[in-house]
């Protein structure tokens, strides 16, 4: 046997296109004769188009077409939310609405022209009237009585209203010995790929069939949503995610109008036509997510130990409900890794007349370890205790697991931690941040009227999650094994990952395995990619589809060598008998004898035809993965500046099948995560108009921000699949609000400020210090009178 | 009164003579996609902060974005497909390979050409300075700690050479 | 993102440039570096009918001169080549410490010190520091040429005292004694962004008191505004933490910046008080060095 692949360090095989310049992003595809299209989108948060007129638009020349959303009325059917649930109240969101826009960036318009830069000349000359109608820009308003509706006609602006409970929460509150409550707010932010949506479309008269390819994560469920939408068998849609996408996050896991009409728009131009999003539409189109209010008010005993938890939180949909995924996540995530024996959660999804929200990278997770680490925090304040040591009393223990939380997770099954060892995690955190000395140098340094802090946050993460994710592997007539995957990636590295799970099932070299993603042409069923899912669900499906291609090369080898087949194995590319070489059989020739044959001949008896295995993997429900992170950040109170001295990061995905590439993974979702902790704001005004729709308003990261990160792994296999995976992608992201707040909040304890917001930005610690004084003033000025 | 006139635009991009025709309005990064067909130059914001789109034009880091094709005549233009030498890999690609330092791949050939005209520019002592370096390209997927680490390495390289 | 039409023009001399937006007028923009006019076209934020790009009108437009009395810094000159330039570091300190914080090196090699003046954001590093330089702008057009201080060249946000015929061609500062002292600080919330505010302060210093100084704030007025009272305050006094405080507390006291969702009023004004003290710092430093 090869040494084991899964576990090896191994650089992508990906890399070498991507760093000459040869990689195949969407808009790089060269579709002879292509036309360009532009969306028009509404500039008003609501309004109702009262007029269209696109004359001059179409006598500009170079401009093929312009279709209103009333000119293409047989495709404006709803766009389904992906997450239901029954007392959902959704409203329609139609590909291109034909009467009533209800966000800023919604496409009532599309121009179809030789070039891009002419499509958007015909765009400014579209002429639209439109009543402006009264928008909500957020969900307090959305809740407040009386106040507009963001769908006109609609009953409220109510989504949906769930609880989720455990034990008592009211009664374990009331009888609490001590309990604190505040108010939480989580800003809107956005996926932001560098490379943006795009989709094109080909349609061939003679076949009926059209060719979409789509940057989207979820090839098969966009071609499924398109053939319920145009009425098509699905075998007629082909959707291709292309080899190379350009980050994901999550945005590009949902569907979108603007999918559902540019292949319809080359179908019915009969021409090819592209569109790519550029980044002032991504800005107001792309789903975002983030943005929730929690009230919270816990209860604990003077040890600090957990009594109850209640939280009521606001979830900011959007203008639509694209599914309900994101505060379901958050419900079942506010427990985290904590022993809650009483939980009361109450979610008030509502409409506002904002982008609709839906997963980005953390997914609702990163919202509930913010309220809970922060109460946390608060505990240990309350009570005089190390806030280290809060956390050390409540965690779930190593040998608790599998840990019935009490309450339900997404996939319908009751929240349960399969695996775990949180207090390694924290220990590891605490330990290698330096936390005792740490808090010496606090105590120093506050002397000389400087403020480090440090902030802890543990949490974990549902991933893995189902319904099933499959693979193929097939003998190419070329004598190499072709694992092809329903799943699309966006620079996960799934053609070096699979390979190396592939050969490690088949017990055969890599060199001698290809990968192969994204194409609902090449494998019938999938789901795609989001929810830190296909390590954990496709990779167990690769892996079983090897073992049994293993098996069949061996028998059809045994067969061809007159053997038994315990006495065959892989040397490089050949089936050898007993170890030599001299009596062997090529991958190739098994793939002519089995897949090729010979027409009109009779098979050699004992060989079965066709040397494809296929596998799906349906995980009984979802894996949790968990991390501890440590932050140690200095404050400068004068300009409100955060400075992060040290951050570490403890990650537990279960096995590791590339130790390089789950780094990368967490790394740069935590980079994701400092943006949401200090950065990213998706501001809009009061009355739902974007104002952040440039990188000058809306800040990534750079170098210069992320700090270096002392990252440390320790490995709890799940049980609940055979390769012992959870997901990688989004723990990163999902403490540094938490970690980061808790630290600022901790530096300033001298000065009383508190942080209830994220993201932490200088103008707002600023902010809070004032406060905090004017605060200290008044009840200095109190005492005075008294 | 717009007159809608081309003009020509001749130079070199890695190596190669062109002489094209083009609307003045043609961005440089457009160009070099449309045109010439080097699609290693990617567009991730068209308002020049993202630095997917940097080239070398005669020398200097640019943002192929924010220049216009008709600006380049007589310009000297580098791109990621001039980095590697009959498919064999320039120290800063193999760096970044080794060092994990792309996954999308969408951003990286802008960070490559950064890299490469800094590296050029300027020694880079220190993480601070390979920081910087970096610090006029956004990359959402790695974090860049491997592309800190690919710098240095490169920088080390060159230094002890 | 891609910008509407436009008639470009390449001319090969001043003269033709000229010209060009003389005939041209109110519809024609001037490109230079196009680090600012640029985005704004891909946004199609600016209309432009004519653009009359100067890149070609020659290497003497591109050339900084130090004169004995005078340092002047024409139409074509980069930022990076100011960035990198020791005689720059050397007499004009704070100017390479504002231009590391303008943007990346990737704009700054095309960006031009000229084209970020007449561009005249209020919150960009440049034009603070040419106003605490009291440089004089050298405005061309077929009519002549006419020099304006920066008081009178900066008149709003985006808005110069530039005729639609006139260039800004030149602008050029006294050269410094060996008693000049300067800073740039500022703080923006990102490597590279706009500032939330920012102060260059120059000063002459002797024997540690300050004789002479000029303080301009970046991102607080619709303008580089400068910080009179502060001035006023600073000179005459020895250089110190006392002389910084009090400089904080008049430099707060007398701007009135508006908010914005990045940061309240109340920040920015206390912002600016901080950075002029810090600013203050830095120069007893130096002038201790």
């Amino acid at each position: 046997m090869p040494e084991a692949m899964i576990g090896a360090r191994l650089p992508r095989r990906e890399d070498q296109r991507l760093l000459t310049g040869q990689g195949r992003y969407l808009d790089d595809l060269d579709l002879p004769d292509a036309l360009a299209a532009a969306f028009l989108r509404s500039p008003h948060a609501h309004a109702r188009i009262t007029a269209f007129d696109a004359s001059e638009a179409l006598a500009l020349p170079g401009v093929v077409a312009v279709f209103s959303g009333a000119d293409l009325m047989e495709i404006q059917k709803p766009l389904a939310p992906k997450v239901q649930h029954p007392q959902l109240r959704d409203y329609p969101r139609l590909p291109m609405p034909p009467e009533e826009l209800h966000y800023v960036g919604e496409a009532l318009a599309v121009v179809v022209a030789e070039s891009r830069y002419i499509a958007e000349d015909a765009l400014e000359l579209i002429d639209v009237d439109y009543e402006v109608l009264p928008a909500v820009g957020s969900t307090a308003a959305a809740l407040r009585p009386g106040g507009p509706l963001v769908h006109t006609g609609g009953e409220s602006n109510v989504a949906v209203l769930l609880t989720q409970s455990a034990g008592n929460a009211a009664e374990a509150l009331s009888a609490a010995p001590h309990t604190l409550s505040e108010e939480f707010f989580v800003m809107r932010g956005g996926g932001h790929s560098m490379e943006p949506r795009a989709v094109a479309a080909r349609f061939e008269p003679a076949t009926g069939q059209l060719t979409i390819w789509d940057t989207t994560q979820s090839p098969h469920y966009a071609r499924q949503q398109l053939s319920m939408i145009y009425e098509m068998a699905e075998d007629d849609l082909r959707v291709i995610a292309p080899p190379d996408v350009g980050g994901g996050f999550g945005p590009k896991a949902q569907f979108y109008g603007e999918e559902v009409v540019i292949p319809w728009v080359a179908k019915r131009l009969r021409r090819a036509v592209k569109w790519v999003e550029d980044r002032q539409e991504n800005f107001v189109s792309a789903m975002m997510e983030r943005s929730q209010t929690h009230q919270v008010e816990v209860g604990f005993d003077e040890d600090g130990r957990l009594l109850a938890v209640k939280d009521v939180i606001e979830h900011d949909q959007g203008a639509y409900c694209a599914g309900l995924q994101v505060p379901s996540i958050t419900t079942s995530t506010v427990p985290g890794p904590y022993k809650v024996p009483n939980i009361d959660i109450e979610l008030r999804a509502c409409y506002t007349n904002m982008v609709p929200t839906s997963s980005v990278r953390g997914a609702g997770r990163p919202q509930a370890v913010f309220v809970m680490e922060r109460m946390m925090d608060r505990i240990a304040a309350h009570l005089g205790l190390d806030p280290a040591e809060v956390r050390r009393r409540n965690l779930i223990q190593a040998d608790e697991f599998p840990y019935q939380v009490g309450i339900m997770f997404r996939d319908g099954s009751p929240l349960t931690y399969d695996s775990g060892n949180f207090p390694a995690l924290l220990e590891g955190a605490l330990e290698r941040i330096g936390y005792a000395s740490a808090r010496e140098e606090q105590a120093r340094l506050r002397e000389e009227g400087r403020y480090i802090g440090i902030g802890l946050a543990v949490y974990v993460e549902g991933c893995g999650l189902g319904p099933y994710e499959g693979a193929k592997i097939r003998v190419t007539n070329r004598g190499r094994l072709l694992v092809t995957l329903a799943a699309a990636g966006q620079g996960q590295g799934y053609e070096t990952i699979y390979a190396q799970i592939a050969a490690d099932g088949l017990g055969l070299d890599m060199a001698y395995i290809d990968v192969t993603t994204g194409d609902t042409a090449r494998i019938p069923f999938g789901q795609g990619t989001f929810a830190s899912r296909i390590t954990a669900t496709c990779g167990p499906a690769v892996f079983d589809a090897a073992k049994q291609m293993r098996a069949r090369l061996l028998d059809t080898a045994a067969v061809l060598l007159g053997c038994d087949v315990s006495e065959v194995d892989f040397d490089g590319g050949h089936v050898c008998l007993g170890g030599d070489r001299e009596k062997s059989v090529s991958l190739q020739q098994l793939a002519q004898v089995a897949n090729i044959g010979k027409h009109g001949i009779t098979l050699p008896r004992g060989i079965t035809a066709g040397l494809e295995t296929a596998s799906y993997f349906s995980p009984e429900r979802a894996a949790y993965a968990s991390g501890a992170h440590a932050a140690l950040v200095e404050v400068d109170p004068e300009t409100g500046g955060i400075t992060i001295l040290k951050y570490v990061i403890g990650h537990d995905c279960g096995t590791v099948i590339n130790p390089l590439l789950v780094d990368g993974q967490v790394l740069g979702g935590f980079a994701h995560g400092l943006g949401n902790a200090m950065y990213e704001e998706a501001v809009y005004d009061d009355e739902a108009t974007p104002q952040a729709t440039s990188y000058l308003d809306y800040a990534l990261v750079s170098s210069a921000e992320v700090p270096p990160v002392e990252l440390f792994h320790i490995h709890s296999p799940s049980p609940l699949n055979p390769l012992g995976a959870k997901g990688a992608g989004e723990g990163g992201t999902v403490p540094p609000p938490a970690a980061i707040a808790n630290a600022v909040e901790d530096a300033l304890r001298p000065l009383g400020a508190r942080v209830t917001r994220a993201p932490v930005t200088p103008a707002r610690v600023v902010d809070a210090l004032l406060a905090a004084a004017s605060v200290a003033a008044s009840v200095a000025e109190k005492k005075k009178v008294s | 009164m717009l007159e809608q006139t081309t003009r020509r635009v001749r130079g070199t991009v890695n190596g190669e003579p062109f002489d094209e025709t083009v609307d003045p309005r043609l961005t440089l990064a457009d160009f070099l996609r449309e045109k010439l067909r080097l699609t290693g130059t990617h567009l991730g914001c068209e308002h020049g902060v993202c630095g997917a789109c940097t080239v070398i034009v005669d020398g200097a880091a640019t943002r192929a974005c924010l220049m216009l094709a008709v600006q380049a005549d007589g310009a000297v233009v580098e791109t990621v497909e001039g980095l590697a030498t009959d498919g064999e890999l320039a120290p800063l690609q193999q760096a970044f390979k080794r060092n994990h330092a792309l996954q999308c791949g969408f951003c990286t050939p802008g960070f490559l050409m950064s890299v490469t005209a800094a590296l050029r520019e300027d020694t880079v002592r220190d993480e601070a300075q390979a920081r910087e370096v970096l610090s006029g390209n956004i990359c959402r997927c790695t974090g860049y700690s491997g592309l800190v680490q690919s710098v240095l390495d490169v920088a080390k390289g060159r230094s002890d050479a | 993102m891609k910008p509407a039409r436009f008639t470009y023009h390449a001319p090969r001399e001043l003269d033709e440039a000229l010209e060009l937006l003389r005939d041209l007028g109110d519809d024609a923009k001037v490109l230079a570096g196009g680090q600012s006019l640029m985005p704004m076209l891909n946004f199609r934020l600016a209309h432009v009918e004519h653009l009359v790009d100067i890149n070609r009108i020659g290497e003497r437009w591109a050339t900084t001169t130090f004169g004995d009395a005078t340092i002047t810094i024409p139409a074509l000159v980069r930022q990076r080549q100011l960035e990198r330039s020791a005689d720059v570091a050397r007499l004009l300190p704070v100017l390479t410490e504002a231009l590391h914080q303008v943007a990346h090196p990737q704009i700054r090699n095309r960006g031009t010190i000229c084209g970020s003046l007449a561009h005249a954001d209020p919150a960009a590093e440049l034009p603070s520091v040419l106003t605490a330089l009291d440089a004089k702008f050298t405005v061309a057009s077929a009519r002549g040429v006419r020099t304006v201080s920066a008081a009178d060249f900066f008149l709003f946000h985006l808005t110069t005292a530039l005729e639609p015929d006139e260039l800004l061609l030149e602008v050029s500062v006294d050269r410094p004694g060996a008693n000049q002292f300067s800073a740039f600080r500022e703080f923006a919330t990102r490597r590279g962004d706009f500032a939330l505010a920012g102060v260059a302060v120059v000063c002459e210093v002797d024997d540690g008191v300050v004789t002479a100084c000029r303080i301009a704030a970046a991102g607080v007025a619709p303008t580089p505004q400068r910080l009179t009272d502060a001035e006023l305050l600073v000179i005459g006094q020895p250089l110190g933490p006392d002389l910084g405080a009090a400089a904080e507390a008049t430099a707060r006291a007398q701007v009135d910046p508006t908010g914005d969702i990045h940061a309240s009023a109340e920040y920015r004004a206390r912002l600016t008080g901080v950075l002029v003290k810090r600013a203050l710092a830095d120069i007893t430093e130096k002038a201790h060095a």
